[in-house]
């Protein structure tokens, strides 16, 4: 089985789809000659040729816009926005546009297509190229929310979207693009959304994560092992749809959950996990649900990036708390 | 033509009394007035043509063919309305006529038509996108996204300006440092006609010119039809902006009056005919309104449906799970 980065797993499947259906086409700024500003889409444009892999004029709004146009026009978009953060340029299309036709038609003509955007911090770039906005499309209904953590789930949980018949906001943790390769077949295979995945098992407390964050979770739990502390990290994998039945399950097992996000703490996707938890699993907790995030602040200059958001230490705080409780 | 926009007239009468009499909820922007800019356009155009336009979009609605009874249902949010009464007065839209609706979201629709023109280049389709925007959209940078793409690679779509001088409150002098739409359209290379829209035939003849040029594959063209809305804005419009005196000027301009005389004047309806159409209207926006009247409201257990092709998990996303 080849191995590959998680910038190789999403290329992998796109050109996997745009060879299986020929009503797939991507559009983005500089996607095609240039293969896109972290190369996701390098080499796509001379396979596929240049009305597939769409050189579009740096215009957010007109790059979504285009897509839903194609889309209700029986094609299937995959537009790139270089950073998640500039999808506030494109944010009247998405919010008012996007995830309302099919409702507003009654189901009689909707707007499949998928938004793909990198984001996150870690990678030393200010502000808008790493903010973590997730939670903003969570309030948007009619748009999936997916955010993957390794290249296996980006591979798998891109061919889903694809294939999706909604639109569907697919978030790539830019600092992982490059960090690991990892065991991903050459073939077709989806993720079904709405599946959280299960990293590692342990009985004291339950790490609950998605994108990047995962990935401290796991370097926090190597760390509380240390501790005689044995966490269990949950990656949700899927925003929207939100695997309800897995985060009561894992929470109920431990009795204490930490979240993690590198979203800023108000109002961040962790409330709603915090919500939930304590609205179906209660009577099983031992002790509040805790919340690890970025600071309530725009992002910062790379030089104070690492006291902004999560860090190993926080997580291994918080958990131990949790367990003392 | 004279019955399609005597048709749009009589709807909006009897939109406009409903709505007085609240069975219209939140806003209602009455077409009056700029009836020959949808009556002579859509005509121009085939009926396979796709269409988008801004939420004043009563009139393309009915000329496209829409159901009167199921338009005016939408307006009043009833369960029989074109959308199931989830689109409401400002998103009157079917798929089947190719009217992919009106969009409240001033301009918002001006790249998607542009993305739908790609679609009909890339398949060599004989299609074209109409998409019309009033003036006050001119000033918002989605207009010159959707212009500039629609340019660059030549894409059969004919943007329609419907200049009826004001936004809500404002006059264009105001809002927009050019008073012909048309200079608009030069900065991207686009040829332009401007007509007037009080007169179905100047308005034809441009939109005609327009979509031949674009369904020969020469790129987009762009249309300024320079109209008058009678009414104010919305139902809710104060009309601040305008004298008494203004109005009555352009209400002696009426696209139907003028239609209706040139008729009789070249003999080919007589008046007696001309009022019998405008009885069959009233008869037929009479039934409308019974209709609309009587029709279900939409259920209370539906108010999530059809927001995901498969639902995801109500019980776990519904409020009362609290």
């Amino acid at each position: 089985m080849p191995q590959m980065t998680l910038v190789e797993a999403v290329r992998d499947a796109l050109r996997l789809e745009l060879r299986r259906d020929p009503r797939v086409m991507l559009l983005g700024l500089d996607i095609g000659r240039l293969g896109g500003v972290f190369r996701a889409t390098d080499g796509l444009q001379a396979e596929f040729g240049a009305e597939r892999v769409v050189d579009m004029p740096l215009a957010e709004a007109a790059i979504v816009g285009a897509s839903i146009g194609l889309a209700v026009a029986g094609f299937v978009p995959v537009a790139e926005i270089q950073f998640l953060g500039f999808t506030h340029q494109a944010f009247h299309q998405i919010g008012p546009q996007v995830g309302r036709w099919r409702q507003r038609s009654r189901g009689r003509f909707s707007a499949p297509l998928v938004i793909r955007a990198p984001f996150g911090g870690g990678i030393r770039s200010p502000e808008f190229h790493s903010d973590a906005i997730e939670a903003q499309f969570v309030q948007t209904p009619g748009i999936k929310v997916v955010m993957p953590a390794s290249p296996y789930d980006a591979k798998g949980l891109l061919l889903e979207a694809i294939r999706d018949p909604d639109p569907v906001l697919f978030c790539e943790p830019d600092r992982l693009y490059r960090l690991h390769r990892q065991e991903v077949p050459a073939g077709e295979y989806t993720i079904p959304f709405g599946q959280a995945r299960t990293v590692r098992e342990g009985d004291d407390v339950t790490l609950v994560a998605w994108s990047a964050a995962v990935e401290l979770c796991e370097r926090a739990a190597a760390q509380l092992d240390g501790e005689g502390i044995a966490a269990t990290v949950l990656d949700l994998r899927t925003l929207v749809p939100l695997d309800v039945e897995g985060l009561v399950r894992a929470a109920t097992r431990t009795g204490r959950v930490v979240v993690v996000h590198e979203a800023p703490l108000s109002a961040g996707f962790g409330a709603e996990v915090a919500a939930t938890i304590q609205e179906e699993a209660f009577f099983a907790l031992d002790g509040p649900v805790r919340r690890v995030a970025a600071w309530d602040a725009p992002y910062p200059s790379a030089a104070l990036e690492a006291s902004y958001l999560p860090t190993v230490a926080r997580v291994v705080a918080a958990a131990r708390a949790a367990v003392r409780s | 033509m004279y019955r399609q926009m005597v048709l749009i007239r009589r709807f909006e009468d009897h939109a406009a009394e409903s709505y007085a009499r609240a069975r219209i909820g939140g806003f209602l922007h009455l077409y009056i007035g700029e009836e020959a800019v949808a009556v002579g356009a859509l005509n121009a155009a085939r009926p396979t043509d796709h269409l988008l336009t801004h939420y004043r979009d009563h009139g393309y609605a009915l000329v496209r063919g829409c159901d009167p009874k199921a338009a005016m249902a939408e307006l009043f949010g009833k369960a029989s309305g074109l959308s199931g009464g989830r689109g409401g007065s400002m998103h009157l839209a079917e798929a089947s006529r190719h009217f992919w609706g009106g969009h409240a979201i001033v301009g918002s629709h001006i790249p998607i038509g542009a993305g739908m023109a790609y679609a009909m280049q890339y398949q060599r389709r004989e299609e074209v996108v109409l998409d019309f925007f009033g003036d006050g959209a001119t000033g918002n940078g989605i207009f010159h996204e959707g212009l500039n793409m629609a340019a660059l690679w030549q894409l059969p779509v004919v943007f329609v300006c419907e200049n009826n001088l004001y936004g809500m409150g404002a006059t264009l002098a105001e809002e927009s440092p050019v008073k012909d739409m048309i200079i608009r359209a030069e900065g991207y290379t686009m040829p332009s006609r401007q007509c007037d829209g009080m007169d179905v035939f100047s308005v034809y003849e441009a939109v005609r010119t327009a979509v031949e040029h674009c369904r020969s594959g020469k790129g987009p063209f762009f249309v300024e039809a320079v109209t008058y809305r009678f009414r104010g804005h919305s139902m809710a419009d104060p009309e601040l902006y305008r004298d008494k005196e203004e109005v009555g000027r352009w209400r002696a301009q009426d696209p139907i009056l003028r239609f209706g005389e040139f008729c009789v004047r070249q003999r080919i309806s007589s008046e007696r005919e001309l009022e019998e159409v405008n009885e069959q209207v009233e008869q037929e926006m009479l039934e409308a309104v019974a209709f609309a009247e009587a029709a279900p409201l939409p259920e209370e257990s539906t108010v999530a449906d059809g927001v995901y092709a498969n639902p995801i998990d109500p019980e776990a996303a519904g409020p009362e799970s609290a």
